[in-house]
């Protein structure tokens, strides 16, 4: 089947929308928000494809999904096909379809967005996902056979599955090791229901442990066993540390130990994976939020997934506290325009200075100031500077802070000769991501700092093919510097 | 899922269990905690560990105030826990200080016996000094009493040992011979009575501190106290610090946050115990099977 218009006509289709629940009901509940295409919706949106001869979309992402290939299976009806197409790059499509920011990355690149709106191509890899899982039949790909060595992984994150998926492939023994009760890292405790469905997670970590993959929760590596120890008497032939930079990042300002004030991390997780908004039926509480006055303080993902999370549990008034203007809010596009619609305001230009607290230490309110743009930091954003004499409160009954996160220290703490940089990052070749210690790979948050997803799981499929080629030659120069 | 191998009451509303974890039993020290979870809507809460053995068993002692502590209470040998995280936080320092008084308040002498024992090894003299509220919350006393140099067990209502608060017979210590250092575990308002009454003492003195957690491995900072005047994390950077630079009314108030919530856990629990009871079994259970 061809596609019926010539590419100049496809140019002036639009792009289609991709339906989400109405925002006056949905910011009650956990329901996901987007609902997906149709399969209709999908062929009609993939004839806009241009066919590009050299796909810029394929270089903008991250682990070079084939997108004009699976695009061509989804216009042919082939949605199996381009399922596994997919595959071959990306182990987590139902997952990256949904929390990629994609106008920085394939959509970013494509052709038809240099003149009006890009190919919806991460609705399409959503929709492609979702179908094979609905009809059952998830290709698995091919295992080659067992090759007798084990690998050890470090963190059930998005990178720690994408190399389990690859290495396990490639035939070795591949056993995942989560601090933990439940399988997804960041996945799970991190992003909301509302944006990545748990079940969605779920499903894919079960196509791994159908692929042999062994999954193994309760383990800190580093304090249940470490490092060495996987290396040693339990016989592992190599490691990859993926544990992600979970140590949260407070402000330092006055009054963040009242009750009342969390780090994101903290609400998230009590949240999506402690499942608090089921409280009572979930034994794990978060601060009752019902007709409360809630304000997230940050601009990335995480802030707006806390202030929707708060919006859900009932704030009645719920802002996000942001010290530079909307166009520096690192967040993804379509996380802002939801948030916008459901009521989130935002308050830019903004930063806290102190919080401040009843007689029992209960936030009652913060002490902000405004905040102009000055010059450029290193990072080339402007930097925010206060205005003297702006100060105003806002009364608050619940904080979140959602400033970053820096690395976990755990790994490192009990494995001295894993050489990290002066901010506790594991240093890794940035090509063969081996470390200083022999046999021991690391990737995505633990090397590089708070990124994404996908950037995450392409560490991990680069640290599998690392991996293998190590453990079939066996040798390891230090070059990790 | 972690087998329950004994499980027997020590006193009413603590019980001790030993439970099969060979990692955590091979790498746990005196001082560090596990963080444990009953079922599938559980939530995850610490328990510092009071031993291990070569059997690749862990013991638990936990007191039973809340729902959790009190569903898990009515665990026998043969249930299992569904999660058991660990061995979390740093553990005791321990190191030839002279003479260490050991201080226990209730539950925390359970908390304070595995560092009296890792202490009397290194060739301290210990000096155990174990309150309660009367004579039948009166823990571990024939165990402390085996790796304790001298022991004083104290009631408030005088029904064992002396009457009195441990402060008390500490001052009273402390005034006829040199303590080096003191242990004190127990609830806030003895640990921060034993800090005063060490302080104008000079003697250094350390607490273990029981606030609320959620991970227990530094991701989430729920657990975070003012410890001369700086945010550290009881998980991480504790459980023990020094008794004289913690905020132990920051600890309070920050511990008071789920009041409510905790109240409606525990009375709905009480309403109907064998509902999540089975609960417990069933996730258990279920986690067998798939195993």
């Amino acid at each position: 089947m061809t596609n019926p218009y010539k590419p100049n006509e496809r140019m002036k289709l639009s792009r289609l929308a991709m339906p989400e629940r109405d925002p006056a009901l949905r910011g009650h509940d956990f329901a996901e928000v987007n609902l997906g295409f149709d399969p209709g919706s999908a062929r009609k949106e993939s004839l806009r494809c241009l066919e590009c001869a050299r796909p810029a979309c394929t270089h903008g992402c991250p682990v070079g999904v084939k997108v004009k290939e699976f695009v061509a299976l989804v216009e042919a009806g082939d949605y199996l096909a381009a399922a596994a197409k997919i595959r071959e790059d990306n182990a987590l499509p139902a997952v990256t379809g949904r929390v990629c920011p994609q106008e920085d990355q394939c959509e970013g690149a494509c052709l038809l967005g240099k003149r009006g709106t890009p190919l919806a191509i991460g609705h399409l890899e959503r929709f492609i996902a979702d179908w094979e899982c609905a009809a059952g039949v998830v290709g698995l790909p091919p295992v080659a056979p067992a090759t007798g060595k084990r690998v050890a992984v470090v963190g059930s994150g998005p990178a720690g599955l994408a190399a389990a998926g690859d290495l396990v492939q490639r035939g070795h023994g591949v056993r995942v090791f989560e601090a933990l009760h439940e399988i997804g890292g960041v996945l799970l405790y991190g992003i909301p229901e509302f944006r990545l469905p748990k079940e969605i997670v779920r499903q894919e970590v079960d196509v791994l442990r159908r692929m042999g993959v062994q999954f193994e929760t309760n383990v800190i590596v580093g304090k249940t066993v470490t490092i060495d120890d996987l290396l040693g008497e339990e016989g592992y032939d190599a490691v990859f540390v993926a544990t992600g930079a979970g140590l949260p990042r407070f402000l330092g300002i006055p009054g963040e130990h009242l009750c009342g004030v969390y780090s994101a991390n903290e609400f998230l997780t009590r949240v999506n994976l402690m499942k608090a908004w089921r409280f009572p039926e979930s034994d794990e509480p978060v601060y009752d939020c019902r007709d409360k006055s809630v304000a997230v303080i940050g601009g990335g993902n995480t802030a707006l997934d806390s202030i929707r999370t708060a919006l859900r549990l009932g704030a009645r008034e719920a802002f996000l506290v942001y010290r530079r203007s909307e166009a520096e809010m690192p967040a993804r596009a379509e996380e802002i325009h939801h948030a916008r619609d459901e009521g989130i305001r935002f308050l830019t230009l903004t930063n806290p200075v102190e919080l401040l607290g009843d007689e029992n230490a209960r936030l009652r309110a913060a002490c902000c100031v405004r905040m102009e743009l000055g010059e450029p930091d290193e990072s080339g954003r402007r930097q925010s500077v206060p205005i003297p004499g702006s100060e105003f409160e806002i009364p608050l009954d619940v904080a979140i802070v959602a400033v970053g996160t820096d690395a976990n220290p755990i790994v490192q703490s009990t494995t001295p000769d894993l050489r990290t940089n002066r901010r506790g990052y594991i240093e890794a070749h940035p090509e063969t991501l081996r470390t200083s210690k022999r046999g021991v790979f690391a990737g995505g948050d633990i090397v590089t700092g708070a990124a994404t997803v996908i950037l995450a799981m392409g560490a991990g499929r680069k640290a599998a093919r690392s991996i293998h080629e190590y453990l079939e030659n066996r040798a390891w120069t230090h070059d990790a510097d | 899922m972690f087998p329950i191998v004994e499980a027997r009451f020590l006193a009413p509303e603590v019980k001790l269990f030993r439970i099969e974890a060979p990692r955590i039993a091979k790498k746990q020290r005196a001082g560090q905690f596990v963080i444990v979870r009953l079922h599938e809507d559980g939530e995850r809460i610490p328990l510092t560990i009071a031993g291990s053995a070569a059997d690749g068993t862990i013991t638990l002692i936990v007191q039973g105030i809340g729902k959790t502590t009190k569903l898990m209470n009515r665990l026998a040998a043969g249930d299992a826990i569904l999660d058991v995280a660990g061995p979390l936080g740093q553990p005791s320092e321990v190191e030839l200080f002279g003479t260490v008084a050991v201080l226990g308040g209730g539950v925390g002498t359970a908390i304070a016996y595995p560092t009296a024992v890792a202490l009397q090894q290194a060739g301290n003299r210990v000096i155990g000094i174990l309150g309660a509220r009367t004579r039948d919350l009166v823990i571990l006393e024939a165990e402390m009493g085996a790796v304790c140099d001298r022991l004083v067990v104290t009631t408030d209502d005088g029904s064992w040992g002396r009457q009195g608060l441990v402060t008390e017979a500490l001052a009273e210590i402390a005034a006829a011979e040199r303590i080096d250092r003191v242990l004190a575990i127990g609830p806030i308002p003895m640990m921060r009575a034993v800090a005063e009454t060490t302080r104008p003492l000079g003697i250094k003195t350390v607490v273990s501190l029981n606030s609320i957690m959620v991970d227990g491995t530094g991701m989430c900072g729920g657990c975070r106290v003012l410890v001369a005047g700086a945010s550290k994390f009881a998980c991480v950077d504790g459980p023990e610090f020094d008794a004289h630079e913690v905020d132990f009314t920051v600890l309070q108030q920050r511990n008071a946050m789920y009041r409510e919530a905790e109240a409606e856990s525990l009375r709905a629990f009480l309403n109907d115990p064998d509902k999540d009871l089975g609960r417990v079994r069933e996730a258990c259970r279920l986690h067998e099977v798939s195993a």
